[in-house]
């Protein structure tokens, strides 16, 4: 089974600290850790689970941003992944959910041969959850969102059933291959990095990331291990149309960046007295808040 | 994200900072003969240090993530004893498969049979973070250093069927202990009779107190010589689950470990197969396999300690009494300061020895392999009569620490810490078993005291004291040099009395004070490399240890063999 996996650097707005925010109330980057978008991960484990389930089975993950979210791709060959592209080009910098689809639609184009599209369900950076579905659009495929597991593929029949996970319970779909699948965060985490891997692939690279001083050690070190040359595409390898990438692609436009503080509002002080807390009881059982 | 490698850095200090490493390097890379042959190989002593800082950052993360937030549950749940079989906690699979899926199954074993190759400082390293996020899943885990006595007695074709399963994290079990051979192992009466029909031998008896006793490989110590009664009759087996023939009687009810089954195991006629040669089970294979363990336990009493302390100064930092945070009171952050320096103390002795203990080992390994020259022939003698001497220092020492350090967590906790629902009553329980297993403490001081009396630490500590510190801590050399002279004037004492039973009760001071003085020598080396993480320990350490010495040698010379008689209860 061939498979490819979505997956996308962000920054780490699950520990958010003081600094997190400019005074001028603009994400600040340099105070975030760049991390695996959290649901993609879980999509990864998806996909690692299948290839164990039919063994042969590969998968490639596609990743497109700053030519550092090539870290993305090695944390993905340390849990299993068989290769990785990395598509980065100046043009296609201030890209939104469109143009992202679109260009990544492109990268998926350009490998061809594939089963299953798997990445979560959205990012922690934007929250949109617009670029899995968009993906589906574009390459005219069946799409399962909120994706909880995968229970079964039948690779002759072309068909894959899947647990998802919808308010207030979960619902088993039937779909046919070739797809587009979003994990939801509720899914199986991904399992840790492994040694030996680990040990293989530390050296793999982009061709974007090395630098003059260091690009003569990195040559040396693919001309022995050809596996640590990391797939790097830019716009014109992935045929794009320029009106349709980056900037000029992208119609959304962002009006203002406020940061919003919450306050407490209403707020009343009570005592710890028999009293006070017995009308407070009281009162949430009368609004049926408890009980 | 919490890393319990990453967070603790004197681990990655002890691991990257001994001018030792280079060579233990080189002797496991057998200079690097792997590198073109193995992807994951390294290429050269850097590469491999960057390897074991990366593996042992993925250890960390498993560890602080998945093993340690599932330890209560483990703790609660523990194992369950079904028709004959063991089943685990039901976190504890969850532990083994993330273990098992980073890889971290026959560490130290060579690449040919998947194994990681790592030196033994390294396992030492994860065994001690795994062990500090959870002691009982640790102890199921680490059991994977079986196959290191297997790898070193058994055969080829035994290599190739056993090592590759125990690198793909199947686990094993050392089956010794009866209900009349605890400490004693020569009373072991376990049957192993040859089985001339199936060409097999067949193993009948129980067995008792066997720390995952289920597992998939056994290594059995049994009576292979009919009509024998000492240790020359014992054999070791490698009992196959696959095969059957021991069921699991009984799983006890401990005190702590709870993850850890320890069982009571039934041999009903099972095929087993003889591992190295007849009649050298007890004098020389289970000798090494309790070196190794041995080690394991230190390196599990330091992983306690960490925990303790790290659950005492999180409490304290965060108690409020008074007005104030309870650390801001000198009687809580002695208690505190003391554990961290026996923590730090514990460790250094734990990793000199395991360093030892690498040094000799590559040796070995590499001995099977070709001709050693007389130098290494002479390397290999020096460094495994220091790992000899130096493992009951680390096992003893690390695992009285360990009690030490989560009786004092529970202090600094106050009421509160007798109550089940904090961390530390699980680590007071899970390290009491560790100054008893494997051999208490007592033994450990039975096994230490010849390089005592021999003059073997002397002379350790006499080359230590070679050996430049910064000067800012001449003065604690001076120190350590005056306790020295007490220890010394101590042995010549106990010597000169030349009274078996003077020798006997006296054995534990002595024993504690040499190794009160190697941890100040070692603490001062960590200390002059970088003082920001052992400047504060070596200080509290030297105080601590000066007191003790001095405790012991006042002991030693108060008492004679006159006094004797009123030491014995009747």
């Amino acid at each position: 089974m061939k498979i490819v996996v979505l997956a996308k650097q962000v920054p780490d707005t699950r520990n958010v600290g003081p600094d997190a925010m400019t005074p001028e109330g603009t994400v600040n980057r340099a105070a975030l850790p760049a991390v695996f978008n959290p649901e993609d991960l879980n999509a990864l484990e998806q996909a690692l689970r299948l290839k164990e389930q039919f063994p042969g089975s590969t998968i490639s993950v596609v990743t497109m941003g700053l030519p550092k979210s090539a870290e993305v791709i090695r944390e993905a060959l340390y849990r299993g992944a068989d290769a990785g592209y990395v598509v980065t080009d100046r043009c296609l910098g201030g890209a939104d959910t469109l143009a992202t689809s679109y260009t990544l639609s492109q990268a998926i184009r350009k490998i061809g041969d594939f089963d299953i599209i798997l990445g979560g369900r959205q990012a922690i950076d934007g929250d949109t959850a617009q670029v899995g579905p968009q993906i589906a659009e574009k390459l005219g495929l069946t799409q399962v969102t909120y994706a909880e597991e995968i229970l079964s593929v039948d690779p002759e029949n072309k068909k894959i059933v899947i647990k998802r996970h919808i308010d207030g319970g979960v619902e088993t779909v039937e779909a046919p291959l070739p797809l587009v699948v979003t994990v939801n965060g509720s899914a199986a985490p991904c399992r840790p990095r492994n040694a030996k891997r680990v040990m293989k692939y530390k050296n793999a690279t982009a061709a974007a990331e090395r630098t003059p001083a260091t690009a003569e050690k990195y040559a040396a070190l693919i001309a022995k291990k050809p596996f640590l040359d990391i797939t790097q595409w830019g716009a014109a390898d992935i045929d794009a149309d320029p009106a349709q990438i980056g900037k000029a692609g992208s119609p959304t436009n962002v009006k203002a960046v406020q940061n919003i503080v919450f306050k407490a509002k209403d707020s009343r002080t009570m005592t710890s007295s028999d009293a006070d807390v017995e009308g407070l009881i009281i009162e949430l059982l009368n609004e049926k808040i408890i009980g | 994200m919490a890393n319990f490698y990453t967070d603790v850095p004197e681990i990655k200090f002890e691991i990257e900072n001994s001018p030792l490493m280079q060579r233990i390097v080189d002797l496991k890379e057998r200079d690097y003969a792997d590198k073109d042959n193995y992807d994951e190989a390294p290429q050269d002593f850097e590469d491999a240090m960057d390897n074991y800082d990366k593996v042992l950052e993925i250890v960390g993360d498993v560890t602080a993530n998945i093993v340690a937030p599932n330890a209560e549950d483990v703790d609660a749940e523990g194992p369950h004893c079904e028709n004959g079989r063991v089943r685990y906690a039901s976190k504890t699979y969850e532990n083994m498969d993330a273990m098992i899926k980073a890889g971290m199954n026959g560490m130290t074993m060579p690449r040919r049979y998947n194994g990681l190759n790592l030196p033994n400082t390294v396992y030492t390293a994860a065994n001690e973070i795994v062990s500090s996020g959870d002691a009982g899943f640790e102890n199921i885990w680490s059991l994977q250093d079986c196959i290191e006595t297997l790898y070193e007695f058994g055969d080829e074709d035994q290599h190739a069927r056993y090592i590759p399963r125990v690198c793909a994290g199947e686990t094993m079990s050392m089956d010794l202990t009866e209900p009349d051979a605890g400490s004693d192992l020569q009373s072991v009466m376990l049957k192993a009779t040859f089985d001339e029909e199936n060409n097999c031998w067949r193993l009948n008896g129980s067995k008792r107190f066997i720390t995952n006793g289920d597992s998939d490989i056994h290594l059995v110590l049994a009576r292979s010589e009919a009509g024998t009664k000492d240790g020359r009759g014992l054999s070791m087996f490698i009992y196959d689950k696959r095969d059957g023939g021991v069921d699991v009687r009984r799983i006890e009810n401990k005190l702590g470990i709870h993850g850890s089954p320890t069982c009571e195991l039934v041999y009903k006629n099972a095929k087993a197969e003889l591992c190295g040669s007849r009649k050298m089970g007890l004098i020389k294979y289970v000798m090494a396999l309790m070196n190794g363990a041995r080690l394991g336990i230190a390196a599990q009493s330091v992983g306690l300690s960490q925990a303790a302390y790290n659950e005492g100064l999180a409490y304290a930092k965060d108690r409020k009494q008074f007005g104030k945070a309870i650390i801001e009171f000198p009687a809580v952050y002695d208690m505190l300061a003391i554990m961290k320096a026996k923590l730090d103390a514990g460790r250094a002795l734990l990793y000199q020895t395991a360093r030892y203990v690498d040094i000799y080992k590559a040796l070995d390994d590499i001995a099977r392999e070709r001709k050693l020259t007389p130098e290494e022939r002479a390397e290999q003698k020096t460094y495994s009569r220091l790992a000899d001497a130096f493992t009951p220092l680390a096992k003893g020492m690390n695992s009285e620490y360990a009690n030490q350090n989560g009786y004092d967590c529970i202090q600094i906790h106050g009421g509160s810490g007798f109550m089940l629902e904090y961390a530390c009553q699980r680590i007071y329980r899970d390290a009491r078993i560790t100054s008893i297993y494997e051999g208490t403490t007592q033994l450990q001081t039975v096994a230490a005291i010849r390089y005592v009396t021999n003059g073997f630490y002397g002379q350790v500590i006499a080359d230590y004291d070679q050996l430049a510190v910064a000067p800012e801590y001449e003065a604690y050399k001076t120190r350590v040099q005056a306790m020295t002279e007490k220890y010394n004037a101590c042995v010549a004492a106990v010597k000169e009395a030349g009274d078996e039973q003077l020798h006997d009760i006296c054995a534990r001071h002595l024993y504690e004070m040499a190794a009160d003085i190697i941890m100040c020598y070692l603490l001062m080396q960590n200390a002059t490399k970088a003082p920001e993480l052992f400047a504060k320990s070596l200080n509290v350490y030297v105080n601590y240890a000066e007191s003790e010495v001095l405790k012991h040698s006042n002991w030693i010379n108060s008492v004679d063999v006159a006094q004797l008689d009123s030491y014995r209860q009747a």
